[in-house]
């Protein structure tokens, strides 16, 4: 029907002028920011997103002469969202740092595109070892869930922590976590009892902690993405595992101070390795958490601090190479940077090109009516342990 | 052993009541409604805000969570749901989808998207030990509770007189009509009784399956698990199935850990193509 | 009325049949303008390309969902399944050329289908929606499991793709991934289309409205719906192997089931049984979604949502009519406005 023509052409005339894209221009320099602003890692982007804004606004948008402006797009945590976003960054918009990445997919999807546009790739969020080995044009400036995991186990063991049960999510973090932390607590004398993973999607931890309790461990090691770990270790608590003189450990992101709050009195004393603590209490840091929590009406979390020193690491790369946008410079100035962040003193490693930090053991207590992770033991200038350990 | 069964039992007693609403709407109206669990996640959120925020005990918000996703129910009901009704099933679940999507963005830029937590009272915090079997205080709670609500259900589908008139609309509506029973009316309040029962459930699970805005798109497949694996021609068959899912699911778990994740799926794929209607449904006369 | 002689009628019938499947306006108009975007559209290639995919998906959806009336909350599986199998072949130089590799992971996510046709045989809708749900789901927990092949959480990585047909290797503004997408689409319409209106695609279309009275006539309905389930694996398994060489990544949320929604709602959007449904749909919901992120990037769901919903409540009929009365109206303007041109005189038409 000719009606129907009609009807398509003028679909597609409207839709062709709804895709006319914008571009760049000179002077100014556009950072991509990639990060799931919708779905489940919602809260990371969130975050990231808060803590990048704080950071332009607190150091202003001019850095070397150039304009910096931030282009935020969320993937939804798709992993091809996330590379044809950075690819039309990249060539549409002229961006000269792609940067956030939720989830180790999105970042890994768009490693070979960062290795062949030329353009560094700030991973703010995603933990696994691996990222930056996939391209020499990728920085990190959260942490690796290794880094955590390890020092768990270097403290367990120095702690008399001998029966350690692993409690992880059935999924590539999980595992990661759970090898990191048995080869270095079987290496300092400790034993692993039973390696229990509990499935991602919709877990009810009761069959789990109840095999764990069977096992009669000193601890139970977890790692569960940060909104199960409430619901875990309340449910633990509700069991009187507690009480039966079994302690929880494990990286902090079970602790995620975003939530601490909301879960309760029940997670007191739970005990983290990790590398950011909003009570972290260093000047720089509590700066931080009070312009962050003026300018949000939520606190700070570990996703937010990597934001926020990835932004810094931008702004420092170009400050070195004087406003030149050309990636192998920008690259070459991101090697060895170090600064001290909100979380402590950091620095990005030359050879790995990934984040070296400070790994503090913490305990969550309550302070002036509030949840805390306070920090009681410090290991310092912590490289990620997998590649250092696969040099040896 | 016996605490894992318990487990399961409670579990699976969640899942019933949460599910209950659903069974009832696709069975009775036979409207494909995939914004059920939007109402579950409203429930939750107001027994939430009220403990935690206004220091409601929680025994009390438990049927203002059932009263107000009722309520909510019953408003988007009679204004939007009833001009689906005629409506092919696919469009139905373009619909119903559109307004999961918009709760999920809604509940996201008011109340954040962070998980939330219930503040539960002392006296339902910890364990019995019974026999050597630690039964869970709250999962006690919860068994009894929804045990309450299954025969009240049941009682009033098969004793009273709204129940007989619930019956013949599901079997007849048009004679239904006919003898002057008021089919909208039944319906609308059916659909309002499910959307409590949501939102009840909803704020009775935020203690074990979580609570956060994306909640609807996660547990939707659970509830349609149930109902399709019950059937949708009573009330005991979304009930024992639910049992059954919740028992195999926690058992699965912890007897067979490598295959916990896949007992739910390949139970429910077992059993529906053994029975395609579902397990109790009678050869149905739709 | 005159007796006409039965010879007559079968031919009658048999030109009817036959003049269905004629090119309408309406269809040279939509390729045209798909084709145009090529040219007119550079910039937004990488976006076009995943429509186009998408659409391919949602194109195999409408076989069995519009044409048989097999409802699959699960089809994400076959996608997911060629997604990985062209990963695969790409990751470990089995097969270098993405075309091959196409074609291979099609007839093997074929097999799938045929394979699994079993559990959609029988039961209603529902029981088909959780069926092939829970498939998915299986099978996408193996693939978060088997992390030696598949890469597990962290996604298949390494995936090299070879230029396609040896000629134009994938750039990075993404043209060649598009006009490659858009033909492997437009080939499989084609050939869509060829089916739909056979003998074939009728029985199927007679299965679908009266199942009892096909088979009574003689149509074999388990063999066709077995066929017509395994052939719409196979173009689901073809848009997720697409999508693994346009993205040179593969990973666990091609199986997951928020694609599987995804499709559906693109299908029902666009209309199902007419093979454009999904085409159409994917267009839009797409380029919507895309839009709507681009204005608010954390709650443009919201919006899609409303826009979902009131499509709905409008009516997808009051809206394809409104198109076309608006379409007529303006048809009608043009052709007094080519009369008065030329000095023709016309009688006044009637509505």
């Amino acid at each position: 029907m000719a009606t129907r023509l009609f009807a398509t052409g003028a679909a597609v005339l409207a839709l062709s002028m709804s895709l006319s894209a914008g571009s760049g221009a000179q002077e100014v320099v556009k950072v991509g920011l990639i990060l799931p602003m919708t779905g489940q890692q919602a809260s990371t982007g969130k975050q990231i997103a808060a803590a990048a804004k704080l950071y332009v606004d607190q150091n202003g948008a001019m850095v070397a002469g150039k304009k910096i402006e931030l282009v935020i797009k969320d993937d939804a945590t798709i992993p091809e969202n996330t590379k044809r976003l950075a690819q039309e960054l990249i060539v549409n918009d002229k961006v000269k740092f792609v940067a956030g990445f939720g989830i180790t997919p999105c970042a890994l999807a768009v490693a070979p595109l960062a290795t062949q546009a030329k353009v560094p790739e700030i991973v703010m969020a995603a933990g696994t070892s691996i990222i930056t080995e996939k391209s020499p044009y990728i920085a990190r400036t959260s942490f690796t869930l290794a880094q955590s995991s390890v020092i768990t186990a270097d403290w367990a063991a120095k702690n008399g922590l001998k029966k350690v049960v692993t409690l992880v999510s059935d999924y590539g973090p999980g595992y990661d976590a759970e090898q990191s932390f048995k080869e270095r607590f079987i290496k300092a004398g400790g034993q692993v009892v039973a390696e229990l993973r509990v499935p991602l999607q919709a877990p009810d931890f009761a069959p789990f902690l109840q095999r764990a309790h069977d096992a009669a461990p000193d601890a139970i090691f977890i790692f569960v993405p940060s909104g199960q770990g409430a619901t875990l270790v309340r449910q633990f608590v509700e069991r009187g595992l507690d009480k039966a003189g079994v302690k929880i450990i494990g990286p902090g992101d079970v602790m995620d101070d975003d939530q601490l709050n909301a879960m309760g009195d029940a997670v007191i004393g739970t005990i983290t390795a990790h590398m950011y603590s909003a009570a972290h209490p260093s000047p720089e840091n509590k700066a931080f958490v009070a312009a962050f929590e003026k300018a949000n009406n939520f606190r700070p979390n570990f996703m937010a601090v990597g934001g926020y020193d990835g932004m810094h690491l931008i702004y420092a790369a170009l400050k070195k190479t004087n406003g030149a946008t050309d990636g192998e410079k920008l690259m070459a100035a991101i090697k060895g940077m170090a600064w001290v962040s909100p979380r402590g003193p950091i620095s990005i490693d030359p050879e790995t090109r990934d984040i070296v930090q400070n790994i503090y053991v913490r305990k969550v207590e309550k302070v002036n009516g509030e949840l805390y992770n306070i920090e009681f033991a410090t290991f310092e200038a912590i490289k990620d342990p997998v590649k250092a350990g696969a040099k040896m | 052993m016996l605490t894992v069964l318990f487990d399961g039992i409670a579990y699976g007693m969640l899942l019933f009541v949460l599910s209950a609403g659903l069974a009832v709407t696709l069975g009775v109206m036979n409207f494909v409604n995939l914004a059920h669990g939007a109402f579950a996640m409203a429930g939750g959120y107001v027994a939430v805000i009220l403990v935690n925020r206004h220091g409601v005990p929680f025994f009390a918000a438990l049927p203002i969570a059932f009263v107000s996703a009722a309520i909510l129910g019953s408003v988007l009901e009679r204004t939007l749901y009833v001009r689906v009704y005629r409506k092919s099933h696919l469009d139905q679940v373009l619909f119903t989808i559109g307004l999961v999507f918009m709760a999920v963005a809604a509940v996201d830029y008011t109340l954040g998207s962070a998980q939330v937590f219930v503040e539960l009272p002392a006296v339902l915090k910890g364990q019995f030990d019974v026999l050597g079997a630690g039964i869970g205080k709250y999962r006690l709670a919860i068994v009894v509770l929804c045990g309450l609500i299954t025969m009240a259900l049941q009682f009033g589908l098969a004793r009273t007189r709204f129940g007989s008139r619930l019956r013949a609309s599901v079997d007849d509506p048009t004679v239904a009509r006919g003898l002057g029973i008021n089919v909208g009316g039944v319906f609308a309040i059916t659909f309002a009784v499910g959307s409590g029962l949501a939102g009840l459930g909803g704020a009775l699970g935020a203690e074990i399956i979580g609570l956060d805005p994306v909640f609807p798109l996660k547990y939707m497949i659970y509830f349609l698990i149930v109902v399709t694996v019950g059937g949708t021609s009573s009330m005991t068959a979304p009930f024992l199935a639910a049992l059954i899912l919740g028992i195999a699911d926690v058992a699965g778990k912890y007897y067979v850990p490598t295959f916990g994740a896949f007992a739910i799926y390949t139970i429910t794929i077992a059993i529906l193509i053994w029975r395609p209607q579902g397990l109790f449904a009678r050869a149905a006369a739709r | 009325m005159t007796t006409r002689q039965p010879g007559e009628h079968k031919q009658e019938i048999a030109d009817h049949l036959a003049s269905r499947a004629d090119w309408r306006p309406f269809e040279i108009a939509f390729w045209l303008a798909v084709l145009a975007t090529i040219f007119l559209l550079p910039d937004r290639h990488l976006l076009l390309s995943q429509v186009a995919i998408l659409g391919l998906f949602a194109l195999s959806l409408d076989l069995i969902l519009g044409f048989a009336g097999i409802i699959s909350l699960g089809h994400a599986a076959f996608f997911g399944f060629g997604a990985y199998l062209a990963g695969l072949m790409a990751k470990h130089g089995i097969v270098t050329e993405p075309v091959l590799a196409l074609l291979l992971a099609g007839v093997a996510s074929a097999l799938l289908g045929w394979a699994t046709s079993f559990l959609v045989l029988r039961g209603s809708d529902l029981t088909r929606i959780m069926v092939t749900l829970g498939f998915a789901l299986v099978l996408r927990e193996l693939a978060n499991r088997m992390v030696w092949l598949t890469g597990g959480a962290d996604g298949m990585q390494g995936i090299d793709v070879g230029p396609v047909l040896g000629w134009f290797e994938f750039d990075i503004a993404g043209h060649v991934a598009y006009v490659y997408s858009l033909a492997v689409t437009l080939v499989l319409f084609l050939i869509a289309r060829r089916l739909i209106y056979s003998p074939f695609g009728l029985s199927l279309r007679s299965l679908k409205d009266n199942p009892r009275r096909a088979s009574a006539i003689g149509i074999p309905t388990r063999r066709r719906l077995v066929a017509i389930y395994a052939l719409a694996a196979g173009y689901a398994g073809v848009a997720g192997a697409l999508l693994t060489q346009t993205t040179q990544f593969a990973s666990l949320a091609g199986l997951d089931f928020e694609r599987s929604a995804d499709v559906l709602l693109a299908l029902i959007i666009g209309g199902t049984g007419y093979l454009y449904g999904g085409l159409i749909g994917a267009v839009i919901f797409k380029v919507m979604q895309d839009w709507l992120a681009d204005l608010t990037p954390q709650y443009w769901g919201f919006w899609i949502g409303l826009v979902l919903v009131l499509i709905v409540l409008v009516g997808r009929d009051r809206m394809a009519d409104t198109a076309s009365h608006v379409g007529a109206s303006v048809v009608e303007l043009a052709r007094r406005a080519v009369d008065s041109a030329v000095g023709r005189d016309r009688p006044a038409e009637g509505g």
